[in-house]
């Protein structure tokens, strides 16, 4: 019964119109192989991300010099190419180089931010697909409690934990996690909810797909893509607030080399010495620019995918 | 040659594709073009190269290009902008995407006024509902402060009409102006665009369904691969046809053609076989008892709460069974209900009174996880198959995953690719995703999934009413065949009575969530008893007698 004359019929014309749907519907095409190459603003923030990743792995590799030596002779050098290993981006009170202590904070700062990023990924991750794959008193009371926590705004809800267990660098971590967590959990909730009433999953009960079968090939995949691309984005704001909560001073303690420690370290000093505040300052930005464009960049093609 | 448009020798290219390859268009006042073709063959672009709107990426060249008088071939986009409203008016197919959803139509509508004339707010006013009440629109005064999405799909285009007119251009380009609607509805829009002609105004209209056109049109041009392959009044093109492309299209319509006849010619050579082949040649499965039905439908019915007024009675009472082996059509309009009882059948809603029994067991008061088990017995295809993909997945993949309900481990995709086979598409298919697929191609791919579970009913909810004409022709072909071959039963639902003629041994109609009638599908024809179902046969666009 195979016959070849409607095979032909379809595929002989230069479908134009329906191709051009086709490409419209799956947003691909000429245009779409645009999407996929890289920008000359993705390949800085690549370069960039790298370097830092770098620095945070083997700090020795990039750093000059020792980034607690203390040097008073050198004490608040302006930055100059003076002695371009230690005064690059000049000195602090204590003549300590601020381009080793950036790259030997450049450890703890990423480390905080990704495992807060992962914290509270995984927290809305599980929040969110509980609250949309339950029925619906479940879902109700689920978002009740994200609108009480939006209520409340992530940084105080970060003191309010610190206040409770004590300052240090886990608790940080910990609490820039749970205050980012029902963002996450709201958004993956209406994913979920999305892909639930979808015409595939529809069509995966009608031919007698198992609920579980279901949730693992067609749920979590599919939420899967645009949580990747939230994580990449967060990241750079949970470096900010664990910059800002060691700013504080509640997260990590000088003189070890934070960059909000760092930050905060030079504040007193802003008017004589501003470069102490404005450098750290400026890796804490970039790598949050960064990280956010690399997570545009992810999220555009996950949704092309 | 003095007319309204006079075109030689167009051509439209994307890139280093041409597209439209020498079409030579002349439209006198007063006059019907109807420019038809299968999708693909240039009749849309061509339509558009009349208002300038091929996009940016299109070249656009020939030795003549005269609109109302004006030579068009160098125009500006300013120039062109000239034109449209006021020149050359257009309709599109989706009122819903072309109206505003934010706007009240009669805004709408009184925008080419305010853009293309100095009158004054009042005077737009006044002409937008003198436009309105020439498009038959109800209530006029009303509907021009009601916004799209309160309107009824006949009303919207209408309004889109409506807008077209507003600036009484001496010709308007109708691009597949009722495909999204229903019978009845098409048949008063078709109406009302014959009517529009009668004072001078010329009407280009695009179409893919050579029956909606017959209707209509003064002569015909039949495109394909981008050149009009013929062209004629519509005695000379539908009573003899002498290209093969028009052959082949006017053979696609399927109303009209007796059950088991074929759409698409069967051999190479392109000649069509048009002999119905007996019923009794089908294929009926030894385990099954003719006698006992598949699928029983009893006095079901479901209603939705409404905020403020009574529920919606969506079905109403509704019985039908089905034989093995037979179709049975299901027919009936926009918000009829059908939806709603395919969804009752299918087990994705409960039926608020009544049952549905499948193959002499129950089925719809089963819990899931009971009817799951039971669930190979029914396999479903929809309008929209993309969506019924799983996007991330290939074509390969879902019909393992198929295969695998069925229990099916298909290692080395030995059965994905006779399923594939079977429903005539090759095992290159296997790799790509539906996305990258046409519609057509998509279609059978659902076919092809509903087939891994080997079921005894097939439910086809609006499978071919995406498709244009000689897409959908192959479809049916399918359809019918794998019904020969596999002894499937079919429920087969669609708006378009030609196309459930076609396919059905018996007919059951709904009008407001009720069955108003069940026969034989050539009695009904033959003789509708209900009003509603004679209504809809007369509708229904079918060639002149002449034309078969």
């Amino acid at each position: 019964m195979t016959d070849l004359s409607f095979r032909a019929a379809e595929q002989q014309a230069p479908v134009v119109d329906e191709q051009r749907a086709d490409d419209r519907a799956s947003g691909r095409g000429a245009g779409s192989r645009r999407r996929f190459r890289i920008g000359a603003g993705e390949a800085l923030a690549g370069a960039y991300l790298i370097a830092a990743v770098v620095a945070a792995v083997a700090p020795g590799l990039l750093s000059p010099v020792d980034p607690l030596a203390i040097s008073p002779s050198q004490a608040f050098s302006p930055p100059s190419l003076a002695d371009p290993a230690v005064t690059l981006l000049g000195t602090d009170e204590s003549g300590r180089s601020i381009l080793s202590r950036i790259i030997h904070g450049a450890g703890p700062s990423l480390l905080i931010g990704a495992s807060a990023t992962a914290i509270g990924l995984l927290l809305g991750a599980a929040l969110g697909l509980f609250a949309g794959l339950s029925g619906r008193v479940v879902d109700f009371a689920v978002n009740r409690l994200l609108e009480v926590l939006f209520a409340l705004p992530g940084l105080l809800l970060a003191l309010f934990l610190i206040v409770i267990v004590g300052p240090g660098v886990v608790t940080t971590t910990l609490a820039v996690g749970l205050s980012t967590a029902p963002g996450y959990a709201r958004i993956i909730r209406g994913q979920v909810l999305a892909i639930r009433r979808s015409g595939y999953i529809e069509a995966a009960t009608v031919l007698g797909v198992s609920p579980v079968r279901r949730l693992i090939r067609h749920m979590l995949p599919n939420t899967a893509g645009p949580l990747l691309a939230l994580g990449t984005l967060g990241l750079g704001q949970a470096i900010v607030w664990a910059s800002a909560l060691s700013y504080l001073g509640l997260g990590a303690v000088p003189p070890s080399p934070e960059w909000g420690a760092m930050l905060a370290a030079g504040r007193i000093y802003l008017t004589t010495a501003w470069w102490m505040s404005v450098m750290p300052g400026l890796a804490i930005v970039l790598t949050a620019m960064s990280a956010t464009a690399l997570g545009r960049g992810v999220q555009r093609r996950v949704r092309a995918l | 040659m003095s007319g309204l448009i006079s075109v030689r020798d167009l051509r439209v290219s994307f890139g280093d594709r041409e597209v439209v390859r020498g079409v030579d268009i002349a439209v006198a006042p007063g006059e019907t073009l109807a420019l038809v073709g299968e999708s693909g063959s240039g009749k849309s672009v061509t339509a558009r190269a009349l208002l300038g709107l091929t996009g940016p990426g299109a070249a656009v060249t020939a030795s003549q290009l005269d609109i109302d008088g004006r030579d068009l071939r160098a125009a500006s986009e300013r120039e062109w902008r000239g034109v449209r409203g006021s020149r050359v008016g257009l309709v599109s197919q989706d009122a819903l995407v072309s109206l505003d959803p934010l706007r009240p139509i009669g805004r709408e509508i009184a925008d080419t006024l305010r853009i293309h004339t100095r009158l004054s707010p009042s005077a737009r006013t006044e002409r937008v509902l003198e436009v309105l009440r020439e498009v038959g629109m109800p209530d006029p005064e009303v509907r021009i402060a009601q916004r799209a999405g309160e309107l009824s799909g006949g009303q919207r285009q209408r309004a889109l009409i409506a807008s077209a007119l507003a600036l009484r251009p001496p010709l308007l380009v109708a691009d597949e102006p009722t495909t999204a609607l229903d019978v009845t509805v098409q048949a008063r829009i078709l109406d009302l665009l014959g009517s529009v002609t009668a004072n001078g105004t010329g009407l280009v209209l695009i179409s893919h369904d050579l029956a909606v056109v017959a209707r209509v049109a003064d002569r015909i041009a039949v495109m394909s691969d981008g050149r009009i392959v013929e062209t004629g009044t519509v005695d000379e093109v539908l009573g003899a046809a002498r290209a093969q492309q028009t052959r082949r299209l006017i053979a696609a319509i399927p109303s009209g053609r007796p059950r088991g006849s074929r759409l698409r010619p069967v051999d190479a050579a392109g000649v069509i076989e048009t002999r119905p082949r007996p019923t009794a040649e089908r294929t009926v499965r030894e385990e099954t008892d003719p006698t006992s039905p598949i699928l029983d439908v009893r006095g079901v019915s479901k209603a939705y709460p409404r905020r403020g007024t009574e529920p919606l009675v969506a079905v109403d009472d509704v019985s039908l069974s089905i034989r093995p082996g037979e179709t049975l059509g299901l027919v009936g309009e926009s918000g009829s209900g059908k939806s709603t009882l395919a969804r009752i059948a299918l087990a994705l809603t409960a039926p608020d009174r009544g049952e549905v029994v499948v193959d002499g067991e129950s089925w719809s008061t089963l819990r899931e996880s009971k009817r799951r088990a039971r669930r190979h017995l029914m396999g479903a295809i929809y309008q929209d198959a993309l969506s019924s993909f799983d996007p991330r997945l290939t074509t390969g993949q879902i019909l393992a995953d198929a295969l695998l309900v069925a229990g099916v481990r298909d290692g080395g995709g030995r059965r994905a690719r006779e399923l594939l086979d079977s429903v005539g598409l090759p095992s290159a298919v296997l790799a790509r995703r539906p996305a990258r697929l046409s519609g057509g191609q998509r279609q059978r791919v659902s076919i092809a999934r509903a087939l891994a579970t080997s079921p005894r009913l097939l439910l086809c909810d609006e499978p071919v009413s995406a498709l244009d004409v000689g897409v959908q022709a192959t479809v049916l072909d399918l359809l019918d065949d794998l019904q020969r071959e596999h002894g499937l039963a079919l429920l087969f639902i669609s708006h378009d009575l030609g196309v459930v003629r076609h396919m059905s041994d018996r007919i059951a109609v709904m009008h407001a969530g009720r069955l108003v009638e069940t026969g034989d599908a050539e009695a009904v024809f033959a003789a509708p008893q209900h009003p509603y179902t004679q209504l809809l046969l007369e509708a229904t666009p079918t060639l002149p007698q002449s034309g078969r």
